[in-house]
């Protein structure tokens, strides 16, 4: 973490209101490239706002976020900011990976089709080869057979997995997990834990927001507890989901114990 | 297991799968008692010589009626069109953000529902009365050559269309689950590309079947028509029976020919429905709509 110049996503002092209810109150956080963070905490905590202004889902009311050097949302010339129009920030977000708590796969296109999509819409790709790249990554989440069934047609777990296939295929150099696991049923969290698993050894930096102790516990470089629009204590997941420091830490994880 | 389970003599007769279904008595009767009254109207029908059969089918396929059939169709479908661009553009403005956008679409969509059509087609037909020349930059037109009743009779039934559609499209919008617009967002779409790939093939499902409704009733609408002097098909049945005064069998003539049109439109709005309902739970052509749509769908990247 001492090393600043590989350092992938930088917040400072990020604050964000919801009308008279603020959420965030001052975020800093540094994630290097490769690194796996995984944010806890318990819910209305802020974490998932965080993640969503760090591809400006949300735009942030203070401080700012960078990802590779890139001001999120704005962009500083000659000592003055200017907020970018809506195409520059698409440009921006197309290369950050997103997976969403509700999968959110387009349900009228098949999984390939849900895949190929942005490598061919936004990114320019040609067929061919986005269409090859798609089923090599389908074949990576285990869903080799799958290609061509439509969403509806498959388990949650599957339906998340697409979804993680579908964030990979824009190569992304930022992928955001938004409690990916939290919409499934007990028994189908396993397999899209363990593709996530296999994505944080192949060197991918991951920002996830989970209620996962077990994932954190795993694949995690570094957990980061959040409560009530603050981090309240970081560090590698040896020291503080076993020694908490801090007792709102604690107290969150005796209760999965 | 079998030892654990008390078996009686009669078990096998209670297997349900030979069980009979009852003599539906009462079914059989009303479908009796149904056929016989249509059978009874359609006869009457048939054989009152008042509906003058035999002058319907003498000019059913009469050149006037052809020319008259053509205009009513040409011009469904000219301001169902016009009518369906304008009201997504309208539907889209209407949700924007910018106010300035929504107001006027909301400003269009209340003035054409809240005037009937009849009165805006007699307004855009008399057009000349209000503004005699129409200027545009430094050109200038003389409006009665502008408007005629066919482009009174377009600009008319297209521009309370859209107000129609957009009303229509909004819902179809709103339809869809916010968190497909806001993934399409987060994966760098713009949002024009965000609604016509993600957002409108969703949207469809609830859009096509008032969109059927309000095709049907266009063509029905077209009739009003007939009041600005645009030889419809209405037009041009009154225009033989005002010479022949056969009123009923000419009326005859354009029912059967206006519910042949809705008939058609019926089947192909079924199949439309079909093709967007694809994905669903439960569709009924699941396996075979994998193979093609899909294919077919993909296509469109290209």
């Amino acid at each position: 973490m001492s090393t600043s110049d590989n350092i992938l996503v930088r917040a400072r002092n990020v604050h964000k209101a919801f009308g008279d209810i603020e959420v965030l109150k001052g975020i800093d956080l540094d994630v290097a490239a490769g690194e796996v963070v995984v944010i806890l905490g318990p819910s209305g905590s802020g974490k998932s706002t965080f993640l969503r202004c760090i591809n400006h889902l949300e735009s942030v009311d203070q401080g700012f976020i960078e990802v590779a050097g890139e001001q999120i949302g704005y962009h500083l010339r000659k000592g003055r900011l200017n907020r970018m129009t809506n195409r520059e920030i698409a440009t921006q977000r197309s290369r950050i990976g997103m997976v969403f708590q509700q999968f959110n796969l387009y349900p009228h296109m098949t999984a390939l089709q849900n895949v190929i999509e942005a490598p061919i819409g936004v990114h320019r790709q040609n067929r061919g080869e986005a269409v090859r790249y798609a089923r090599e990554l389908l074949a990576r989440v285990g869903l080799a057979e799958k290609v061509d069934a439509y969403p509806r047609q498959l388990s949650g777990g599957q339906q998340q997995r697409v979804a993680i296939a579908r964030a990979l295929a824009i190569r992304p150099r930022l992928m955001l997990f938004d409690e990916p696991t939290s919409a499934l049923d007990p028994e189908l969290v396993g397999e899209v834990l363990a593709t996530m698993r296999d994505l944080a050894n192949e060197g991918l930096t991951m920002i996830v927001v989970t209620h996962e102790i077990g994932f954190a516990k795993e694949a995690a470089d570094r957990v980061v507890f959040m409560d009530g629009g603050v981090v309240v204590e970081q560090g590698p997941p040896s020291e503080v989901l076993t020694d908490p420091k801090h007792p709102r830490t604690r107290s969150f994880l005796s209760r999965f114990i | 297991m079998s030892s654990t389970v008390s078996i009686r003599s009669d078990d096998a007769l209670r297997d349900v799968k030979r069980a009979h279904v009852p003599f539906p008595v009462t079914r059989l009767a009303l479908w009796a008692f149904t056929l016989a009254v249509a059978f009874g109207f359609a006869y009457i029908v048939a054989i009152n010589p008042n509906f003058g059969w035999p002058v319907v089918a003498e000019y059913f396929f009469d050149p006037t009626v052809m020319q008259g059939l053509w205009v009513t169709l040409g011009l469904t479908v000219v301001a169902m069109i016009i009518g369906v661009a304008l009201g997504l553009i309208l539907a889209i403005a209407r949700m924007s953000n910018d106010r300035l956008a929504s107001s006027l679409a909301g400003l269009f969509i209340w003035f054409f529902r809240g005037t009937p059509l009849l009165v805006q087609l007699i307004f855009w037909y008399n057009m000349s009365t209000l503004f005699p020349r129409i200027s545009i930059g430094i050109t200038s037109w003389n409006t009665n050559d502008l408007i005629t009743p066919l482009t009174a009779a377009i600009i008319g039934l297209a521009l309370n269309e859209a107000a129609y559609m957009a009303e229509i499209i909004r819902g179809g919008l709103l339809s869809v689950d916010k968190g497909q617009a806001e993934t399409a967002q987060a994966f760098g779409m713009t949002k024009a590309r965000a609604l016509r790939r993600i957002i409108i093939p969703q949207a469809m499902k609830s859009i096509v079947p008032p969109t059927g409704n309000q095709l049907i009733s266009m063509i029905k609408a077209t009739s009003l028509v007939s009041v600005i002097a645009m030889a419809d098909l209405l037009y041009s049945v009154q225009s033989i029976y005002n010479r022949t005064f056969e009123i009923i069998p000419m009326l005859m003539v354009a029912v059967l020919w206006y519910l042949l049109i809705t008939s058609i439109l019926n089947v192909g709005q079924g199949a439309i429905e079909r093709h967007y309902n694809r994905g669903d739970r439960g569709a009924p052509d699941r396996a075979k709509a994998n193979s093609t749509t899909a294919a077919g769908a993909a296509d469109e990247h290209v």
